[in-house]
This record gives structure tokens, C-alpha cells and sequence, in this order.
């Protein structure tokens, strides 16, 4: 009967991913584009079916998102998500587990839940929604707020240093790194399909804006105008160009970067750094990362870096099965009577 | 045999070996109890160690301790006061000389007794040689000497020959209380199985310990314990710890679920997780996390995907996780938390015990956050009492918090082991059919459904944000809330008519009722029958559930005119049942970090009875 069954995989679009819920986030919030974006990605990915996805979410606006993805969905605590989602990978290996969470939440309260899922290369798909401020709080400073940053708990000014996110997922060790903005939806599709596709934790850092309490935060990055030339898009194999001709190059001496016009001082397209995101050596996807909110450089975006190593879930499993092999399958009769025993007649 | 060594017939013993941190004695107490329980006699254990692992050697606050109490008879604590010492140095009689017996007998290690040792016990003169242990029945022997001399053909080096020394004083107790080598013999050589050098050396030891009791004419007297008659069966001994992760397990393996546990070390919650990690070909996943709020929050993360899911922990990491308790009771998981409660507040005593979480338990969420509350009583119950907070858990789709003690925890007694077949199957139905799928639909017990992820059809969001009942979509609406505030509420009540009624040892009703909860069992049951063979009219009982409690306890507690609640905290039972019966409690609280000696128990009852029989 089965055989006769077949029944063919219809493809699923978008709107199989929506619910019925009312979207809830401001108008024009740069979280739609993020909502949008997975939904339109989701149906291309790759052995995945949609009842083994899961989305698990802190605390914020952005940690909302579960609600709107017709998926399994857990909208959790402040900052614990990468922790629950860790105990969700671990206990069922099979399912596809990601993570939507805020600046506040990931790297604030939940800093600590972070860079130990990065470490121990649990397989989670983390989507940082960086808006450089607590939105739903109402717009306080965040750990990714710039210094200096008048808000209503820092009226003269914040004078915090402030992460870079990169920096800190590449300095915690995670395998799969990549910056997308959330006005560029094609990239961010691709961005989001490689981090699905990647084993391992996958940590994509996207500029969201917050139109309500830090509007325009990134409006250098993608106004029409300046991204030219304030832009990076790093791909794969390929020179590090850009500016409105691609005539400018990010070069490298030692571990020192510099911008170059391909076409002056006598300079040419092979004194450009190619990227390399495979590259085993930490040391060019940090510089690289460095780049991030400098006056003299462009920010990149695209994939930093990419490496491959076991991961936590998948290693426990390793070892269920080799214990497992050597021991038999355990015996709860015997083992309860195992050890030092006596008998009472 | 030398002439003139008599046997002395005894019912019960109370020993206490006591030394150096570095010493062995917990080792060398643990091999007295496996030898004593397989010898067939009831006992009950009480490590005490300090908190540091290596405290500087000589110092009264470096001194481990290991009592047990055994008998021919039951024996339900591990003694209030110990009938003989065996002291490594002087540190060690400065620390126990006040809880010894007046008549007791110390076995003393002369050779530790040299001036810096003596220093540092604050001793300025021998106290061996002058008249301080007057009363004492006092037995110098040279214990490490004696085990150098034994060894002295070995290729040790001295500082491992000295290091036998606590064989030496085993194979001696051995030899008093009329105990055979093998057992630890045994164990000598599983444990260096790869060392032969220090098989030969340990098992000479204990051997030259055994003839020097034989040999020397210091002892005139040994002793007998007679095997006590205990029910037909298979025995082990077992500690609270041991016996909470074979709970655990065996929960495991009749719900057919793969247990996950995400913890974060402990004293002195840490050998659970220790078990647990051992259980792989069980399928068993352990989680080591980064906090305790990682342990919660990962477990929490697994009983949403469908696991078995524990976390385990102490006092300051309870506190850790009262936010995730909050979730995982507003999502409806099954979740089970076990509190190893140790002295508090704040890091407290690390290694000691204390029963002053009980209100952490109950209360120490935000917002109306009921939870089921049960509670151990002796280390083997851990066993029991860890299957069934996965029972409840599982059945009422909730969080359960266990709590044990550091003495359940490190405490062992001897226990008929249970058969696989004996245990009831814990029934689990995920929630497979689409038409019918409500999130928050509710059986007759009030739980949720249990849906998994990776079910087709199924998908669904959960949270911690308030809930519309049934369907599960977020709410704020007023009413809905007031209602899901009481349907949670009205769930965890429900456990009542579920769990067995509180029991009422003696008489059920009359004068004097001693309540109890938790760890202090042993002691005071060894009070109350010891008043009661003397004419004292007092009944007993003991709660193992503590939210909801068993339908009958207001009966109970009505039926007495007095209820004395003995408690290592403060009163916090006393409080909650005052609280919710309006009845007159009398109080008795001891926190010194120690369990209970049921003199002090019989004391307070002898008092609450105006001395009357
Ligand atoms: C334990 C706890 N502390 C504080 C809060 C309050 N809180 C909610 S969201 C938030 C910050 C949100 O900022 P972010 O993570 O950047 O998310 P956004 O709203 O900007 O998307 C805070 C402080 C909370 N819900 N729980
Ligand atoms: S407050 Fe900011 S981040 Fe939150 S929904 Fe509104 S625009 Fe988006
Ligand atoms: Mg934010």
C-alpha cells in the first residue's frame, strides 16, 4: 500500500511559515525584514522538514519571532535561550534548532549562555537582531551601543566600551561567523541558508534597525549614498574590493590593514587580501572583524570565517554509541545488584 | 587466640574514625560500613569532612571524621554519641573528645602525638600523658610505626608506607569487633589492580593491624555484634547520592524516556551528576553547563523536546534557577530539581547539612508559583522518592523540586534492593493527533498536553508569557489570568489524592504528635521509640510530600493536643503548618550543620510531656 502512496513533496513557500498571529513590532522596524527573510529561505533548505524545526527566543522585540514562525517555538527567558536551545539540540540531535535574540539578551544577561554554546560548538543557528539598544524596554544603552550614546539611563552620554559581536563570537571560538544588514534581503537569504547548512553553531550578526528608540543607527552602512564606499561584502575566494568601482582594496601587512586604491601608487588587485573564510588561522577573520565602525575602513559583511569541528550534541551521542558498543545496552536489573551485595535469608 | 581475650556481646556500636583530611578516614570509615553491612548488622553512616580538600595536616579544622552506628538491632541514625574513637593525631581528639562517651574507649596513634602536632591542636601538654582523657578508656598504639615496621620489606617509598596506616587501624578495628579481612582485601585489589606493590602493601597493613590486636596485650576484650534480623532479601549499601541517580535511572528506564540531566557541580549535590555520567549505555545524556541557570534552562530545553529531564543542585544553585522553575511551571514541562540542601545562607557550610530550603522551595518564585514539593527521609528513599517526582512530573506536566540533605546525601545504610519488575511503569503519552491539538487542552488531572518537536502537524509556540487556557495563545486578558493563577494552583492540589496518607506511627490520636519531614526520620524515630519502650505515650509521623501534603494531614495533626516539629532550620515547616491549618506548633531547631542526635529529640519531647508516662 505505502509503495503505492507515494506522495510527492510539495515545496513549501513562505506562508507556510507565517501564523496566524498578528505581527506586534512597530512599523518599519527592521525586524520584519529578518521575518521575512527567514520565511523566504526556510522552504530551500535542504533535508530539513518544518516539524523538526524549532525556534527558541529570550526576552526583547526581537525575541518575539518564535511567535510569528509557523514552527516549534519556545519564547523563553532573558538571555537563556542559547542555554534551553543547547538542552533541545542535545536531547534530539535530529531536530534543526535556532536561536532569534537580541543584543541585550545575547550579550548582556545572556553573555555568558553565548560564548559557552560557541565553545562547545553546540549545532544552533543564532540570529542576533543588533540594534544597539534595549528596544523593549524602551531604549536604553546596550552592550553594542556605541560610546557615548545619549539615552534615557545614559543622559550625559554611556561611557561604555561596546562588544563587537564578531569579534566576541570569533574570540569564543565559534565555527561559523557571518554580518548581514537587514535592508540587504538577498544577502541575508544567503547568509541564513549558509548558517543552515553549516554543522555546527552558526552566529549571523544583523544590523536591525530600531525606528522607535535608535533610528538611523546604521544608516551610513546602507544609505544609498556612502555604503559604496562604507561597505565591505566579503566573498569567498575574492579580493576584498569595494567603493562604487571596486577600486578600493583592503591590504595587509603583518597583521597590520591598511585601504589601498588599486589603481594608484602604483598598486594592483593582487596587493588585495583575498578572503578566505576556511582559513584555519584565526588571525585574518579577527582583523577583519576589527574593521567594524572605523572611520577609516569599511565594515564588512558576508561570512568571517567558517570552520569545522565536533560538535558538543554530536559527541555526546559519539560516546552514548561507543559506551554503548563496549558495554552492552545497559541492564538496570544488573547494575542496581552490581557491586558489593549480600543476601539476608 | 591469647588467652584472656574475652568476647563481649554487644547490641549496638558507635565508632568514629577521625584524622587528617589526608588521613584516609573517609575511606577507611566506608570499608568499616561495607564489611559491617555484609557481616549482616543495620547501620547508618555520617561522613563529616571540611570543606577543604587538603587542610593544612594537624589542624583542628583539617580533621575528617566518619561515624557509623551499627547494631543486631534497627538502627535508624548514626549514633548521637560515639562508644569508641580512633584518633590519627591530636587535632582529632581535640574535635571529638566533647562527643565521646564518658567511658569511651580512643585509639590513639601515639606517633602523631609529637610537639607540632600538639601545637597545633592547642595542646601544650600531652594529653595521652597527662590526666586530660582521665575517664577514657585510652589504647596507645603506634600506628604509623607499626606500618612501617610491617612494610618495611616493600619498595615503597616512606611517605606511601605511611600512607597504609589507615589499614593498619582498620585491620585493628577488624580485629575488635570480630570483622573478616576479605571484603576489603577484595577491594584493595580492584583498586590497584595495576599496582601490585601497593596491593601487597595495604593488605599487609591491614593484616599486621588484625595480629597486633591478637598479638599485643593492651586489649584484654573484644566485642560481638550480633547480625540483626532483617527482612529476606539482597542487600547493598547505599548512599542518598547513589541512591537519587539509581532513582533517576530506573525512572529513566520505566518511562522509556532517555533521561537528560544539565547540571553544574556542587557540593554536595556533585556525585549525582558523577553517577549519572557513568549511566551512557543507558542512554543517558549529561550536561555539564556553564551555571546553574544553564542546568535548569538546558533541562528545561530537553523536557520541551520530550526528554526526561533533571537538574540537580544545592541551596546557592536553587536560588540560581527560581526564574527557569517559573518557566518551565508557566509552560506546563515536566521538570524535576533535586536540592541537596546544605547549611546556608549564601555558601553557609558547604559540607554540612541543614533543612533550610524548605521555604525556598515552596515560595522562592515571582508571582504565584505553585510547585510539587517532596522530600527523602533516608539515603535509600532518595531511590524511591527520585522515581516518584518523575512519576508526578510526567503525569501532571510540571515541575518537581526534591529535596535531600548532605547527610542523606553522604550517609549510606544498608538497602533490600528493589527488582527491576517490582517498579511501577511510568506511563507517558505524547500527543500525536492533529485534529484534536490544543496546547494548553487539559485532562482530568489539569495537565497539558505533551507535544514534541519533530511531530508533523503539531507545531506550536510556548512561553513565559501568560497563556489563554486551552488554546494556549498569549493572553493578557484579566479574567484568563486570574484563571490560569488558580488552575495551576489547583493542579499541584490535585497531587493530593494521588500520593499515599501521612502515617501515623503509635497511637492516632493523644498527646504529643513529633511531625517530621526530610532527613531527621532516623533520630527521631530512635527518640520515640526509646520514650515509648520507657512508658511514654508519643506518636509519630513524617512527611515525605510537602506541596501539596497528603489529604490527611490536617486530620493528623487535629488529633493531637500538642505537635512538636523538629527541624534543622528555623521552623519552616512549623510555619507552613500553622499557616495552613491554624494550629499550635512547638518548635524544637538545631542548625549546626549537623543531623539531629535523638537524645536532644527525646529531651524536648520528655520536656513537652511535663516529664510525664
Ligand atoms: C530577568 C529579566 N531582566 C530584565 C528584563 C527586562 N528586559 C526585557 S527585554 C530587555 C532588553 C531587550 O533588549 P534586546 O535584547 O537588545 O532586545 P530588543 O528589544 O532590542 O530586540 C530587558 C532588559 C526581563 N524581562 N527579565
Ligand atoms: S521598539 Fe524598536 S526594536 Fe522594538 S519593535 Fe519597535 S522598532 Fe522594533
Ligand atoms: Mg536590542
Amino acid at each position: 500500500m505505502a509503495d503505492n502512496n507515494e506522495i510527492k513533496e510539495v515545496k513549501l513557500t513562505a506562508k507556510d511559515f507565517a501564523t496566524d498571529q498578528d505581527v506586534r513590532w512597530c512599523p518599519g522596524c527592521g525586524d520584519y525584514s529578518i521575518l521575512a527573510q527567514v520565511q523566504r529561505s526556510f522552504p530551500d533548505l535542504v533535508n530539513v522538514k518544518k516539524e523538526d524545526i524549532v525556534w527558541i527566543s529570550g526576552i526583547g522585540c526581537s525575541s518575539r519571532f518564535p511567535y510569528y514562525m509557523d514552527t516549534y517555538g519556545f519564547h523563553t527567558i532573558h538571555g537563556r535561550a542559547p542555554a534551553i536551545a543547547t538542552g533541545v539540540k542535545i536531547s534530539n540531535p535530529g531536530l534543526s534548532v535556532w536561536v532569534a535574540t537580541g543584543d541585550g539578551d545575547l550579550l548582556s544577561i545572556g553573555g555568558n549562555h553565548f560564548i559557552h554554546a560557541c565553545r562547545k560548538n553546540i549545532d544552533l543557528k543564532v540570529l542576533l537582531f543588533n540594534n544597539r539598544i534595549y528596544g523593549l524596554t524602551k531604549g536604553q544603552y546596550s552592550p553594542t551601543s556605541e560610546k557615548g550614546k545619549k539615552t534615557k539611563t545614559s543622559p550625559y552620554g554611556s561611557v561604555d566600551f561596546p562588544f563587537n559581536p564578531v569579534s566576541l563570537a570569533l574570540g569564543a571560538e565559534a565555527t561559523f561567523v557571518a554580518r548581514c544588514t537587514d535592508r540587504d534581503t538577498k544577502h541575508m537569504q544567503q547568509m541564513i541558508k549558509r548558517a543552515a547548512d553549516h554543522k555546527g553553531i552558526a552566529f549571523i550578526e544583523i544590523f536591525q534597525n530600531c525606528v522607535i528608540f535608535n533610528d538611523g543607527a546604521f544608516d551610513a552602512l546602507t544609505d544609498k549614498a556612502t555604503k559604496d564606499d562604507m561597505l565591505l561584502y566579503m566573498e569567498q575566494g575574492k579580493p576584498l574590493l569595494f567603493g562604487k568601482n571596486k577600486e578600493k582594496g583592503i591590504k595587509i601587512d603583518g597583521a597590520v590593514p591598511s585601504v589601498i586604491n588599486i589603481n594608484e601608487n602604483g598598486n594592483s588587485i593582487n596587493d588585495v587580501l583575498v578572503h578566505d573564510e576556511f582559513d584555519l588561522s584565526p588571525v585574518r577573520s579577527t582583523i577583519l572583524a576589527h574593521l567594524t565602525d572605523s572611520t577609516e575602513f569599511p565594515t564588512p559583511l558576508g561570512v568571517f570565517r567558517q570552520i569545522f569541528r565536533p560538535t558538543v550534541d554530536g559527541e555526546i551521542e559519539r560516546q552514548i554509541e561507543e559506551v554503548t558498543m563496549k558495554k552492552g545496552v545497559g541492564d538496570l536489573e544488573k547494575l542496581l545488584f552490581s557491586g558489593n551485595t549480600w543476601e539476608v535469608n | 587466640m591469647i588467652k584472656g581475650k574475652e568476647f563481649q556481646n554487644l547490641t549496638e556500636v558507635t565508632v568514629r574514625f577521625a584524622g587528617d583530611s589526608g588521613d584516609g578516614m573517609q575511606l577507611t570509615g566506608s570499608q568499616f560500613s561495607d564489611t559491617t553491612a555484609v557481616w549482616g548488622n543495620d547501620l547508618s553512616t555520617l561522613p563529616d569532612y571540611p570543606a577543604e580538600i587538603r587542610a593544612p595536616s594537624g589542624t583542628v579544622y583539617g580533621v575528617s571524621g566518619f561515624q557509623l552506628h551499627f547494631g543486631s538491632m534497627d538502627v535508624h541514625t548514626p549514633g548521637d554519641r560515639p562508644d569508641i574513637l580512633v584518633a590519627m593525631n591530636p587535632a582529632a581528639i581535640r574535635k571529638n573528645l566533647p562527643e565521646l562517651k564518658q567511658g569511651g574507649i580512643i585509639i590513639a596513634n601515639t606517633d602523631a602525638f609529637d610537639a607540632k602536632n600538639l601545637k597545633l591542636a592547642k595542646y601544650d601538654t600531652n594529653p595521652l600523658e597527662d590526666n586530660s582523657l582521665l575517664g577514657f578508656e585510652v589504647y596507645p598504639v603506634p600506628i604509623t610505626s607499626l606500618t612501617i615496621k610491617a612494610l618495611e620489606n616493600t619498595k615503597l617509598s616512606q611517605k606511601e608506607i605511611s600512607r597504609c596506616k589507615n589499614f593498619f587501624a582498620l585491620g585493628l578495628m577488624y580485629w575488635l569487633y570480630n570483622r573478616p579481612l576479605d571484603q576489603t582485601i577484595d577491594w584493595i585489589k580492584k583498586k590497584f589492580k595495576d599496582k601490585p606493590e601497593f596491593i601487597d602493601a595495604n593488605r599487609n597493613a591491614l593484616i599486621a593491624g588484625y595480629n597486633f590486636g591478637e598479638n599485643t596485650e593492651l586489649f584484654t576484650i573484644r566485642y560481638d555484634v550480633k547480625p540483626a534480623q532483617l527482612p529476606k532479601g539482597v542487600y547493598r549499601s547505599i548512599s542518598g547520592n547513589e541512591a537519587t541517580a539509581l532513582g533517576c535511572l530506573a525512572a529513566s528506564v520505566k518511562s522509556g524516556l532517555p533521561l537528560f540531566l544539565g547540571s553544574y557541580p556542587i557540593t554536595p549535590a556533585t556525585e549525582i551528576l558523577q553517577y549519572l555520567s557513568n549511566y551512557k549505555n543507558f542512554g543517558v545524556k549529561t550536561f555539564q553547563a556553564e551555571d546553574e541557570i544553564a542546568g535548569i534552562t538546558s533541562a528545561i530545553g530537553a523536557s520541551f523536546a520530550g526528554n526526561l529531564a533533571l537538574t540537580t543542585t544545592s541551596g546557592p544553585g536553587l536560588a540560581l534557577k527560581s526564574e527557569a522553575l517559573g518557566l518551565a511551571l508557566m509552560t506546563e514541562l515536566p521538570l524535576v530539581v533535586i536540592n541537596v540542601q546544605r547549611g546556608g545562607p549564601s555558601t553557609g557550610l558547604p559540607t554540612k547539612t541543614e533543612q533550610a530550603d524548605l521555604l525556598q522551595a515552596m515560595y522562592g518564585r515571582n508571582g504565584e508559583s505553585p510547585l510539587a514539593v517532596i522530600a527523602s527521609s533516608t539515603p535509600s528513599d532518595c531511590f524511591y522518592m527520585a522515581f516518584e517526582a518523575f512519576r508526578i512530573a510526567i503525569k501532571y506536566m510540571c515541575p518537581v523540586i526534591l529535596l535531600t540533605d548532605g547527610y542523606l546525601a553522604n550517609g549510606s545504610e544498608p538497602w533490600k534492593i528493589p527488582h527491576v519488575n517490582e517498579l511501577p511503569e511510568i506511563p507517558v503519552k505524547f500527543w500525536t493527533d492533529k485534529s484534536t491539538y490544543q496546547t494548553y487542552l487539559r485532562d482530568e488531572f489539569l495537565a497539558r498536553p505533551w507535544a514534541k518537536p519533530g511531530t508533523p502537524g503539531l507545531e506550536h509556540r510556548i512561553g513565559g508569557l501568560e497563556k489563554a487556557n486551552i488554546t494556549g495563545a498569549v493572553s493578557y486578558d484579566h479574567d484568563n489570568h486570574d484563571l490560569m493563577v488558580k488552575l495551576r494552583d489547583q493542579k499541584i492540589k490535585n497531587i493530593a489524592k494521588d500520593i499515599p496518607d501521612l502515617v501515623v506511627d503509635g497511637d492516632e490520636e493523644g498527646e504529643l504528635l513529633v511531625l517530621g519531614w526530610g532527613g531527621t526520620l532516623g533520630a527521631i524515630t530512635e527518640a520515640v521509640i526509646r520514650l515509648r519502650k520507657a512508658g511514654y505515650k508519643v506518636s509519630q509521623a513524617h512527611l515525605k510530600y510537602l506541596n501539596p501534603m497528603p489529604a490527611n494531614t490536617e486530620k493528623v495533626v487535629r488529633s493531637f493536643k500538642k505537635v512538636l516539629i523538629p527541624e534543622i532550620n528555623l521552623g519552616q515547616l512549623s510555619k507552613i503548618i500553622r499557616s495552613e491549618f491554624l494550629i499550635p506548633v512547638e518548635q524544637f531547631n538545631l542548625v549546626r550543620g549537623l543531623p539531629f542526635k535523638s537524645m536532644d529529640i527525646e529531651e524536648k519531647i520528655i520536656d513537652l510531656l511535663g516529664g510525664k508516662i
